[in-house]
């Protein structure tokens, strides 16, 4: 039989006016796309080999490229459309699992675009947030059922012993992302933004690079089931500890982080030997229950001195509801779910686009299970899987989350493209590499500021938001369904999403 | 100095809860005393855990699970039976079990030492790794039971299957699975089903003597056997067949 060509999914457009055949083009790309032939002094592309990640165009000193759509391979199908043909052959040919990369990106509904917000009009006045103070602070932890005070000539003390929190000037985080999956200058961006704006990155499985030691006050420290890194010097560097039962992006299903990515620094962080593959396995095998979760969760408590909040990350999955209530009572501070849209360095595309549930149904639904069974105190929610904008992440507020963990986000605000090739280890934008040709590209003072402007911009726009409700505090939001309405939704969905449809008053 | 570190400092666990007790622990620790013997255990967990100086405790009755769970530096000996997650994640030092000890022993260790006197529970060993200076090693007495050094990434898994009764199976089933490091060394034969499709079977050779003695010794000194009437008998080397079962799973 004739080998099938594969697919090519993007032209490389060359305007052979502009282009000066001064070759940035052949140097940058780290998939070889593009070829300079000496002898007629001109550069060609290779299609097939285009990931469409843009990285070329933008260098291009005299815009002579632009990355186009392929849109001529096969007869248009609604039902056998090119990726799944490409698929198809890709293991016809390789008998393998197709990998992919980032979040979900298959039409289901984005609930957040089918969620109006409300603001005030005469009946209760707006707030200026230009002129008067808004609060976006947070504290994630377990809170007190009720507060007692000491009274003594005249000074009040507070009598009942807080436990530990994190204090969040502004309720976005940064959701895991290990040391290894991405690049170190990644880190270190991620790391240094959440110390100048006071807000927290979390490392995933990678362990603790040593450059990051120094943002530990700012680190929320990963527990997997490979235990990668995790040491005493780790466990007390981090201001918190996550247990990461799942993620969005991959329910149900451990990671394999092949050798080629485990460079000397990656292995000295992962404690692992150089080149070798670093395997989680898919569940924790020493948490096979709520009761288990709860032995891990209370040893690293002791493991810490009783000194920093444990939380555990779960993936959105159809029983979420039954499962953070377990784990609420099994003592976590916290409870991070990520939804189905939720991203990833690697995963298969089979899981990533048909495994779990989106995160908007997720946190309505705990958050409503949590406050009937009366522990929604007893832990914070915070809420991860697809944040676009600060319209997310402020109806996911009044849906119930505490605080949101954002990504994919972050990562665009860094350069990324969503070319969806991450497990490649070739990002030409320096962010999902091991390769110092290319991490180099991505320099994390630029990233900082990039990341800080990113934060400082969705915090003015939720503020604006707020004070447009007539709410000077993300406190007073939390949970608060009365100024969410839904659009073009059933009566089922208004019901789990715990709103009313739009044009319903109060 | 104070002269009182260097007394054995006695802890009676009867009517503690474990974080009364490992409270007690810990306090002892950083006062600097060497050696803790702690009487009346009775199911407390994470003795050892958090533990930041280097004493050797001692344990009369049957701690609780995670014992040494992320244990650095302390050393831990049990006068009994231990229970579930001994060694969890563990960094360095040693953990003497002188009766049996239940599942999930080592999970995730890194470096140190596990002895057990007699026989172990499920899932021993599984996803042990080492890095650099790190080894760690699990010897058990007698037998254990399925999914023995599961995910194995480094380090040293021996079972010498001593005392055992007739219709005992050395180890269980499953032995290995995704096994992609480190050796283990059964003191016997092994059925080819019980093993991971991922694991190998050879002969140790001289090398591998040398390196089972160098440990072996120890654990025979600690629980008076004796060692030259134990390495004498046969063992079955088990290795990974590759160190990246699962490079050839994905379609790029």
């Amino acid at each position: 039989m004739a080998k099938r060509p594969t697919p090519t999914e993007f032209i490389v457009e060359r305007d052979k006016d502009k282009c000066i055949a001064c070759q940035v083009c052949v140097r940058m790309c780290s998939n070889d796309v593009h070829i300079y032939d000496a002898d007629t002094n001109t550069v060609t592309s290779d299609n097939s080999r285009c990931v469409g990640c843009h990285f070329c165009e933008t260098l291009c000193p005299t815009d002579a490229i632009t990355i186009k759509k392929n849109e001529s391979c096969f007869k248009p199908n609604a039902n056998w459309s090119a990726s799944v043909i490409s698929d198809i052959t890709k293991q016809a040919e390789t008998g393998g699992v197709i990998l992919t990369g980032m979040g979900c990106d298959k039409p289901y509904t984005i609930y957040w675009d089918h969620i109006l917000l409300n603001a005030s009009q005469v009946t209760n006045p707006s707030i200026d947030p230009l002129r008067e103070p808004m609060e976006l602070r947070r504290y994630i932890g377990r809170k007190p059922d009720k507060i007692e005070l000491n009274y003594n000539k005249g000074k009040v003390e507070l009598k009942t012993k807080l436990e530990k929190q994190l204090k969040l000037e502004v309720p976005i985080m940064f959701s895991a992302m290990s040391y290894g999956s991405i690049s170190l200058n990644t880190c270190i961006s991620l790391a240094k933004a959440s110390h100048e704006l006071g807000i927290f990155y979390n490392t995933g499985e990678g362990g603790l690079h040593k450059s990051l030691y120094k943002y530990g006050k700012n680190t929320i420290i990963q527990i997997a089931s490979g235990r990668f890194g995790v040491h005493p010097e780790y466990l007390k560097t981090g201001a918190a500890i996550e247990i990461k039962i799942g993620q969005g992006a991959k329910p149900g299903i451990g990671g394999h982080l092949p050798g080629e990515k485990v460079s000397k620094e990656v292995s000295e962080a992962r404690m692992i030997p150089e080149g070798t593959d670093a395997i989680s396995p898919a569940p924790h095998h020493d948490i096979y229950s709520i009761e288990d979760l709860r032995q891990l969760i209370y040893a690293l408590k002791e493991a810490t001195d009783y000194e920093k909040p444990v939380g555990v990350k779960i993936a959105a999955v159809h029983n979420v509801v039954p499962i953070a209530s377990g784990i609420a009572r099994a003592g976590a501070d916290y409870i991070a779910i990520d939804g189905m849209r939720g991203g990833t360095g690697a995963a298969p595309k089979v899981i990533r686009d048909n495994v779990g549930i989106p995160i908007e149904f997720a946190i309505a639904a705990v958050d409503a299970r949590l406050r009937e069974e009366g522990i929604r105190t007893n832990v914070s929610l915070i809420a991860a899987g697809g944040f676009r904008s600060s319209g997310d992440v402020i109806k996911a507020i009044a849906l119930g989350a505490d605080a949101v963990y954002i990504a994919t986000s972050a990562l665009i605000a860094l350069g990324c493209s969503q070319c969806q090739k991450c497990y490649t280890g070739k990002c030409n934008w320096g962010i999902a590499t091991q390769d110092p040709y290319l991490t180099k590209r991505l320099n994390p003072e630029i990233g900082v500021q990039r990341l800080k402007n990113l934060i400082k911009a969705w915090s003015l726009e939720i503020k604006d938001m707020l004070g447009g409700m007539g709410i000077n505090s993300i406190d007073s939001l939390c949970g608060n369904r009365t100024h969410l309405r839904g659009i073009g939704l059933s009566d089922r969905e208004l019901k789990i999403l715990g709103i009313k449809s739009a044009g319903e008053p109060q | 100095m104070n002269s009182n570190i260097l007394k054995p400092q006695r802890i009676d666990a009867r009517d503690l809860n474990y974080r009364e007790l490992n409270r007690l622990v810990k306090d002892a620790a950083n006062k600097g005393v060497k050696n803790i013997r702690l009487t009346n255990v009775n199911g407390q967990r994470y003795i050892g855990t958090g533990v930041n100086s280097s004493p050797k405790i001692n344990i009369n009755g049957v701690p609780g699970n995670d014992l040494g769970a992320f244990m650095d530096g302390c050393s831990i000996d049990v006068s009994g039976n231990g229970e579930d997650g001994i060694g969890n994640t563990m960094n360095s030092e040693r953990i003497v079990i002188n009766g049996n000890a239940g599942d999930i022993l080592g999970y995730s260790m890194r470096g140190g030492e596990i002895f057990v006197r007699k026989n172990v529970g499920y899932r021993v060993g599984i996803h042990m790794k080492s890095y650099k200076n790190m080894y760690p090693v699990i010897i058990i007495g007698g037998c254990a039971r399925d999914f023995l050094g599961e995910y194995m990434a480094g380090g040293l898994l021996i079972v010498l299957g001593l005392n055992m009764k007739n219709k005992n199976s050395i180890v269980g089933s499953y032995c290995g699975t995704g096994m992609h490091g480190g050796k283990i060394f059964i003191r016997g034969n092994v059925e080819p089903w019980q093993l991971g499709k991922e694991v190998r079977v050879y002969e140790p050779n001289k090398d591998d003597f040398s390196l089972i003695g160098k440990y072996l010794r120890i654990y025979c000194r600690l629980f008076s056997l004796d060692f030259d009437s134990i390495i004498k008998t046969s063992f079955t080397k088990l290795l990974p067949g590759s160190s990246r079962p699962y490079g050839k799973l994905y379609a790029y």
